[in-house]
């Protein structure tokens, strides 16, 4: 943890703690943020004239794991075009848009983001998932699992038994050290497994009695019985294709609908897959406004926008049956990995255009939905990395949102018939510092649920972020390049208490911490669940069901967050 | 369970169940192992090639480090012995790192580590496996699924150029043909093909063998390829092999609901290589625009598969990776071992869990005279026998536990059954030794 650290003068922006642009001094000791420190033996770091954040919150991004290394494995020429040479302190790597392991760590720490969240991670290869994790250095991270399409679940919910799913998922948590609930286009990856889909709400999943609805709102209330700190994290039906903005909508609704609010909630994530209105690819419109609109009447739903930058990238998501058809319009390559009882997963290269029609389209989905919902807190910033273009790609994606002039740049070489058809021309609304603040830190931690992180507070983790730059002085607004120049390269990174990089520089190379969430589901109900799903999981699964779990002592730092269930 | 019963008395026996084979690629996770002591006396569930792994594992067994090449070879202590290989790799501009078949996850990590520390090469046994496979792979992308989907759903099984009778015994029983599964109840619902160069034992349990000339599997993956897209053959026959029976078989493909190729070296290594699986997966893709249809490898050791998942999370490529330039470079044909050896670019050759002086082409074995050659071993192999320091090690999954891949990429822990024998220590152990000795990162 290193010794004490006085930030001195630094402009400070921490929504959390209602902290707006405040000249003042952050204390750091042992690894947290304190009062006040001797400044005796302490390094000072003199942060006059610099924009001072708590570390970044990345609440969705395709960092490890399996599907991640299948986006690697397909893409050498993806790592020719971008690489890091070894260096006293830091491990080489390679990759654009699917970066390797220690070139993954060291590329969010210098944009000063210390925790990330792996967006899927199937049960059965989670123990890949933290192995790879394990090698991302500095940030702190996690994984949510995928539930969605699993067997067990689905029964269990279509039989009406939620309490037994509870406990299953419950266990699943604990056994593969996940953090949440990740629902991958429910019922539809299961129907993949037959070649097929499942493109609504109400449609019936092949051979197991239940409907996407259903399974929604089963893990909902799963998800409610179980206290988890975060909310269901949805990937809803038909993402990606035409006119699916309905779906979302419905999607989000129907949580509306069968609980009425409350402790039931639901997030959407790369929501600007799913913003689409107008029937075929030809007609395609943004229904962002739509989305935004009911987001902005409700206070059930958050989102993560999943903006589309151009650039050339991979897609890669457990939404087999997408990928498939992303396929089939380019032709270009597509990997495919299905995963026995629990998902599937597919890789597709894609290269987003300014020029075309749908990438125009797309790009402005993304930034609409971010500028039209009204409360930043109920949004996110992210790529979706690898999916919508690299994390790396961050800095950019703020400049558009802080600064008009920045969009309109891009409007002016972007598609002239796309943006006929999206009212982002005649946004004129501007992200503030705190807004930025919100939606790349603060939003994401709370929605997480994780209390140390995303603030500035006593007590809170000492994950902090230090740009050169002054907001008194540069108005975003018109001098987005500084913005976005700053934003890339950190001034200084501050991980758990420990400077990590220095001018955009990673100085030391550390591990971070694992966290998953340790449900306190009473043993003995596991373990009577267990015995009733033993001879059918033996007779699903091709392992056994004692080498199913990822063992703690494969966590570099595991750091488990105890709930306590309702059960 | 295992660890704590570890210690016991002798003649105390005791068994560990739901063991991980370590023997073929298909890491059969459910054998029952029992001790007495700390000898292993019986394995159920195990196949024979996997049995005969677990029982005789102590013959041939390398038990001290040695210094100097087959008969000059004398014993030494192990910190004499990495005193020596810590010398050589200080003294070396250009080592290569090989193998990484046999051990855990772990270690290939640390020989990853180490061969950026030197500015060396690394590679892994795929290039005379499965190279071919991901070369097509990385230019088409696989589309496949784990053995769990097989098991539940394949109504259509093809074995294509492998022998899982002789190389993979439990596959069939355990994941395919045979096994009882959600949505498919075993082998009267299935349908199983196999296509090879002769009748090997496999054919016995097909449907439809399809026997074709040796060297022609890419003309018949592309005239299946025509077939299924329902164009017309305008020649008899195929590789040898009547175009009406070609048609049979793209029907019964078509007509599946999932079906699955396996395929093995027959069809990577023989004439055509990576454009024989390029082959193979674009007819998967049409397959794919009709049925559900997917491909699988079947890898061959143990961990050979985490080799490659290993390898490309650190540095982005499955085999052959160069750091010569201080991060990692690519170039199959260029940096692969054989590649090395032969134009005799490299100034040492250190061997893990691999026998490249049996299995390598001479050409490039031969290299190995001229330059220091490092093992890692359990066993006295050939690449042993000819190495300038030898390192005995334990098992993985046997005697150490560790980090490894199936052949469709399930992560899985191997498990401790038994102690090493005494002063000798993991891969893993070895290596952070050697790693931390000669400047690396911890």
């Amino acid at each position: 943890m290193g010794k004490p650290i006085l930030i001195r003068n630094g402009i400070v922006y921490d929504p959390m703690n209602n902290i707006e642009g405040e000249v003042m001094d952050i204390a750091v000791k042992d690894g947290v943020i304190v009062e006040d420190i001797d400044e005796r033996g302490a390094k000072i770091i003199d942060a006059s004239g610099m924009l001072v954040m708590p570390g970044g919150v990345d609440i969705h991004s395709h960092i490890a794991g399996s599907k991640s290394n299948i986006g690697r494995l397909l893409r050498p020429e993806d790592h020719r075009r971008s690489y890091e040479p070894r260096t006293a302190t830091t491990y080489s790597g390679v990759g654009h848009s699917v970066p390797s392991t220690k070139v993954t760590g060291y590329r969010y720490a210098r944009m000063g983001y210390t925790t990330v969240f792996e967006a899927a991670s199937p049960p059965l290869k989670q123990k890949h998932t933290w192995e790879e994790l394990n090698d991302i250095p500095i940030i702190d991270k996690a994984a949510l699992t995928v539930m969605g399409n699993n067997w067990f679940i689905m029964d269990f919910i279509s039989q009406d038994r939620i309490e037994d799913a509870a406990v299953y998922a419950a266990w699943l948590l604990k056994a593969t050290k996940g953090y949440g609930i990740k629902i991958v286009n429910p019922g539809g990856v299961e129907a993949w497994g037959w070649g097929g889909n499942v493109f609504d709400l109400d449609e019936q999943v092949p051979y197991f009695g239940i409907t996407p609805r259903e399974i929604v709102e089963g893990l909902c209330r799963v998800n409610s019985i179980l206290n988890l700190p975060h909310t269901i994290h949805v990937h809803v039906n038909r993402l990606g294709m035409p006119n699916n903005c309905w779906v979302t909508l419905r999607t989000a609704h129907t949580i509306r609908r069968a609980f009425g609010g409350g402790r039931f909630l639901i997030h959407i994530t790369h929501c600007q897959f799913s913003g689409y209105a107008g029937s075929t690819w030809t007609t395609l419109r943004s229904g962002a406004e739509y989305i935004a609109k009911y987001v902005n009447s409700v206070d059930h739903v958050t989102l993560d926008i999943g903006q589309v930058v151009f650039t050339d990238t991979t897609t890669m998501t457990g939404d087999g049956p997408l990928e498939f058809r992303l396929f089939q319009s380019l032709a270009g390559k597509w990997a495919n990995a299905d995963v026995e009882v629990e998902t599937g997963a597919g890789v597709v290269p894609v290269r987003y255009s300014r020029r075309s029609y749908v990438g125009t389209i797309q790009w402005a989905v993304g930034l609409e939905l971010a500028l039209l919902v009204r409360d930043p807190w109920k949004v996110c910033l992210t790529t979706d990395h690898p999916n919508g273009g690299p994390f790396t790609a961050y800095p950019r994606v703020v400049s558009w949102l802080m600064s008009s002039k920045a969009r309109s740049r891009v409007m002016e070489k972007a598609n002239r018939r796309a943006l006929k058809y999206t009212v982002l021309p005649s946004i004129d609304r501007e992200y503030t510092f705190t807004d930025i603040a919100i939606v790349t830190r603060a939003a994401p931690a709370k929605l997480l649920g994780l209390r140390r992180k995303g603030h500035l507070g006593v007590g809170a983790d000492a994950d902090i972020a230090i740009y050169d730059l002054d907001p008194r002085k540069v108005d975003p607004s018109s001098d987005y390049r500084i913005v976005r120049r700053a934003l890339r390269r950190a001034a200084y990174t501050i991980k758990g208490g420990c400077i990590v990089v220095v001018k955009g520089e990673v100085v030391e190379d550390i591990s971070g911490r694992s966290i998953w969430v340790d449900v306190g589901v009473p043993d003995d109900k596991i373990g009577e669940l267990l015995k009733e799903v033993k001879p059918r999981f033996e007779e699903f699964y091709t392992i056994k069901l004692s080498n199913y779990p990822v063992p703690e002592d494969m966590l570099i730092e595991s750091t488990p967050i105890r709930v306590n269930p309702s059960i | 369970m295992i660890a704590s019963s570890i210690i016991e008395e002798e003649a105390v026996e005791r068994t560990v169940e739901d063991v991980v084979c370590t023997f073929c690629g298909c890491c059969c996770d459910d054998l029952i192992v029992s001790v007495k002591g700390n000898r292993i006396v019986d394995v159920r569930n195990a196949c024979a090639l996997g049995l005969s792994k677990f029982l005789h594992m102590n013959e041939n067994r390398l038990l001290k480090p040695k210094i100097g090449r087959s008969t000059s070879a004398k014993d030494v202590s192990l910190s004499e012995a990495v005193d020596v290989v810590v010398d050589l790799l200080k003294n070396s501009c250009y080592p290569l790192f090989y193998g990484w078949a046999c051990t855990s996850c772990e270690a290939i990590l640390l020989g990853l580590d180490l061969a950026e520390a030197l500015g060396g090469a690394v590679d892994n046994t795929s290039i005379v496996c499965h190279g071919p496979t991901i070369l097509a792979g990385q230019e088409l992308g696989l589309i496949t699924a784990t053995l769990g989907q097989i098991k539940n759903r394949a109504d259509l099984i093809i074995y294509w150029g492998c022998n899982p009778v002789e190389a993979h015994p439990r596959h069939m029983a355990r994941y395919s043909v045979y096994a009882r599964g959600r949505f498919i109840e075993g082998r009267r619902m299935r349908k199983v093909v196999v296509v090879d160069v002769r009748r090997t034992p496999t054919a016995r349990v097909a449907d439809l063998f399809i026997e074709i000339k040796p060297g022609y599997d890419y003309e018949v993956l592309s005239a299946l390829k025509m077939l299924v897209r329902d164009l017309d053959l305008e020649v008899d026959e195929v590789g040898g092999v009547a175009v009406s029976k070609l048609e049979e078989l793209a029907d019964m493909m078509v007509e599946a609901r999932f079906g699955v190729l396996f395929f093995g070296t027959g069809l990577t290594m023989s004439r055509g290589k990576d454009k024989n699986v390029e082959a193979a997966i674009e007819l998967v893709r049409y397959l794919n625009f009709k049925t559900k249809f997917v491909l699988i490898p079947m890898r061959g050791h143990f961990n050979v598969t985490g080799a490659n998942e290993v390898f490309t999370w650190r540095t982005g490529y499955p085999v052959s990776v160069d750091f010569s330039q201080g991060y990692p470079r690519y170039l199959p044909g260029e940096t692969t071992a054989v590649d090395i050896l032969r134009r005799g670019e490299c100034d040492l050759f250190f061997v893990v869990a691999s026998d490249p002086v049996s299995h390598l082409p001479r050409r490039a074995v031969e290299h190995l005279n001229n330059i220091p050659v490092v093992a890692l071993d359990p066993k006295i192999t050939p690449t042993v026998y000819i190495s300038d320091v030898a390192i005995p090690v334990a098992y993985t999954g046997i005697e150490v536990e560790g980090s490894v891949y199936r052949m469709d990429t399930v992560p899985l822990r191997a498990k401790k059954i038994v102690d090493p024998p005494q002063g000798i220590l993991s891969d893993v152990d070895v290596l952070k030794m050697i790693l931390e000795r000669v400047g690396g990162r911890m």
